[in-house]
């Protein structure tokens, strides 16, 4: 997914001068092309993130398309107050790009893990929270940020993610849900990072006599609840994933809708639980621990239909 | 020169003598819309440098204009004051004034972008403002302009760690084109800045952020006129202009009392501290 943010960003530099990326000091050697190719257009702001966020807002509100990229926890959480006030309360166009989402630095340890940040950024007003599920999606959708004339926060992985998409897709656009594949048995609905696991876990599911329907909740806020109600009049199981605390992101956003509308659905809300991980370990251990690999999904999932 | 809006083509001596007048209006608008809400005494020791920046100080062809002067208030607190300067300079309409902090009225305790003209970025929460200043001065000199961004704060707000962020950046990106004004009243919201902080070493310490750095008296005209039209001694470093206040400035029962950044005007006081700052000062 970087690489398809890189992609795009370099594309959108080169044809507008006015697009501007800032970064915290992170992204070792990732930007030494774009920045060689705009030296204008590029600003390693250092390790203040609070500030970083502001001098976004300020180019921002002179005219500048600017790009924030750091390492998710801390262009998130650590300037929290700054994207409160500075981006949201004055609906300030910024991108804001979260990389090493989720359990991606998991042998860092939980200061590197970012399991909170869809929960907080998604209760700010004005905020647009996107998750983007593959590089295709994290292409489409860098695109679609930029355009915006408020705040967005983009989630994306790392480098090295699957392609989802093999097809490709088009119309990818912010807030609504993209369908993967057509089932019957119970729908699973997911974002981010979780996209590639739920893709494996539906064939899993197939190998056992479960249809799954995949959908890719990539847009958090603005949730896609047309879709949501779609679903809910077709399934009566439905199954969120993310790799995130299972508290206020996704999952929680999916159930809210349910709720409201008076569906009688039983929801699954796989991720992360109310926990930092210690003992830390690799993503692949954490995501095994908690029951986030493709094996262990189908394994949730499908005692969870037959539960029904 | 600078476009000014009340005295072009004379001098500093002779603006004076407008710049007191007007000073004196605005301290009377705050004393009447402070007889609600908090920050009297953080208004009245930014009222000079407010009066002097819009009348003359800044290139302020209209709020809109993309060559304008920006002024960012970071010590959002102060706001009655930038509102009554903002109506004297006829940016907003003084009909507005006497609504400060009723329901529905545009005059929110801190300043809010988009609900008046003039407002460049919402303030009230503190240590935001000198960053959003880099980004405009930063983005006028890519764009190859010539306005110069103003940022006021307190000396008090000089302890939030993102100003010093800021410092480190506007530094380093050589913004000769940023002048930081610090308000310092030397009391901030629950005791004296100099038992939390050693004011007297703000200087120094913005010096050795790289910054240049004139002290004033933050109540004479002449001289905050004269430090603010200086051409920097180094084109490529920000200016710090540390203006020594006091705070509640003009109405001696106010003068550098910490009560005052909490006190409403009693509406019994409100024609004798109108009459105390009319009078000569």
């Amino acid at each position: 997914m970087r690489r398809a943010f890189l992609t795009a960003i370099t594309e959108l530099a080169a044809s507008d001068p006015g697009v501007m990326l800032l970064t915290g000091d992170t992204g070792f050697h990732v930007f030494d092309q774009f920045q060689q190719q705009f030296p204008g257009q590029y600003i390693n702001v250092g390790i203040s993130e609070a500030a970083m966020i502001g001098m976004a807002a300020g180019l921002a509100l002179s005219g500048k398309r600017v790009f924030v990229y750091g390492i998710a926890p801390f262009v998130t959480l650590r300037c929290l107050e700054q994207i409160r006030v500075d981006l949201c309360y004055q609906r300030v166009p910024v991108v804001i790009v979260g990389v090493g989402t989720g359990l991606t630095y998991g042998t860092s340890g939980a200061t590197h893990h970012t399991i909170e940040d869809v929960a907080v950024l998604n209760c700010l007003p004005g905020m647009t929270v996107v998750c983007p599920g593959d590089p295709v999606e994290t292409s489409a959708l860098v695109r679609a940020a930029i355009a915006l004339d408020g705040p967005c926060y983009l989630r994306i992985g790392k480098s090295g993610e699957p392609v989802v998409h093999q097809q490709g897709v088009s119309g990818v656009r912010i807030g609504q849900g993209i369908t993967l594949q057509r089932g019957s048995d119970v729908a699973i609905i997911a974002s981010g990072t979780m996209l590639a696991t739920a893709s494996e876990a539906c064939g899993l599911l197939a190998e056992q006599g479960i249809a799954p329907e995949l959908v890719s909740m990539h847009t958090i806020k603005p949730l896609d609840r047309d879709l949501l109600t779609a679903l809910a009049e077709r399934f009566a199981v439905m199954v969120t994933v993310e790799e995130h605390t299972v508290i206020g992101g996704l999952g929680s956003a999916v159930a809210t809708v349910l709720a409201t509308q008076g569906s009688a659905v039983r929801l699954l809300m796989a991720g992360i639980p109310d926990q930092y991980a210690e003992p830390a370990g690799s993503q692949e251990w954490l995501r095994e621990r908690y029951h986030l690999t493709p094996a262990r999904l189908a394994e949730r999932v499908a005692g969870f239909v037959r539960q029904g | 020169m600078r476009g000014t809006a009340v005295a072009q083509d004379i001098t500093d001596d002779e603006r004076v003598p407008c710049w007191r007048r007007i000073a004196k209006e605005v301290r009377q608008d705050v004393i009447r819309m402070q007889q609600r809400g908090t920050g009297v005494g953080s208004a009245l020791s930014a009222v000079d440098m407010l009066v002097v920046l819009y009348f003359g100080g800044m290139h302020y062809p209209g709020p809109d204009h993309p060559d304008r002067d920006r002024f960012i208030l970071s010590k959002g607190h102060a706001a009655a004051a930038l509102y009554s300067v903002l109506a004297r300079r006829g940016v907003i309409d003084a009909k507005l004034l006497p609504g400060f902090l009723t329901d529905e009225s545009p005059l929110t305790g801190h300043p809010v972008r988009g609900s008046l003209p003039g407002i460049e970025v919402s303030s009230g929460s503190l240590g935001h403002g000198l960053a959003l200043g880099v980004g405009m001065a930063h983005a006028g000199r890519m764009d190859g302009k010539r306005y110069r961004v103003f940022v006021m704060l307190g000396d008090g707000e000089m302890q939030e760690g993102s100003v010093w962020e800021g410092a480190i950046l506007a530094s380093r990106l050589g913004l000769g084109n940023l002048v930081m004004l610090v308000d310092a009243n030397g009391l901030q919201g629950y005791d004296r800045v100099e038992a939390i902080t050693p004011a007297t070493t703000l200087a120094d310490k913005l010096r050795a952020f790289g910054w240049q750095v004139v002290e004033v008296d933050g109540h004479d005209h002449g001289r905050i006129s004269r430090a603010l039209a200086a051409s920097p001694e180094a084109p490529s470093r920000p200016t710090a202009l540390i203006a020594h206040t006091v705070k509640g400035k003009g109405v001696r029962e106010m003068e550098d009392q910490l009560g005052w950044h909490y006190f409403s005007v009693p509406a019994a006081k409100v024609e004798p501290f109108i009459a105390e700052v009319g009078g000569e000062p």
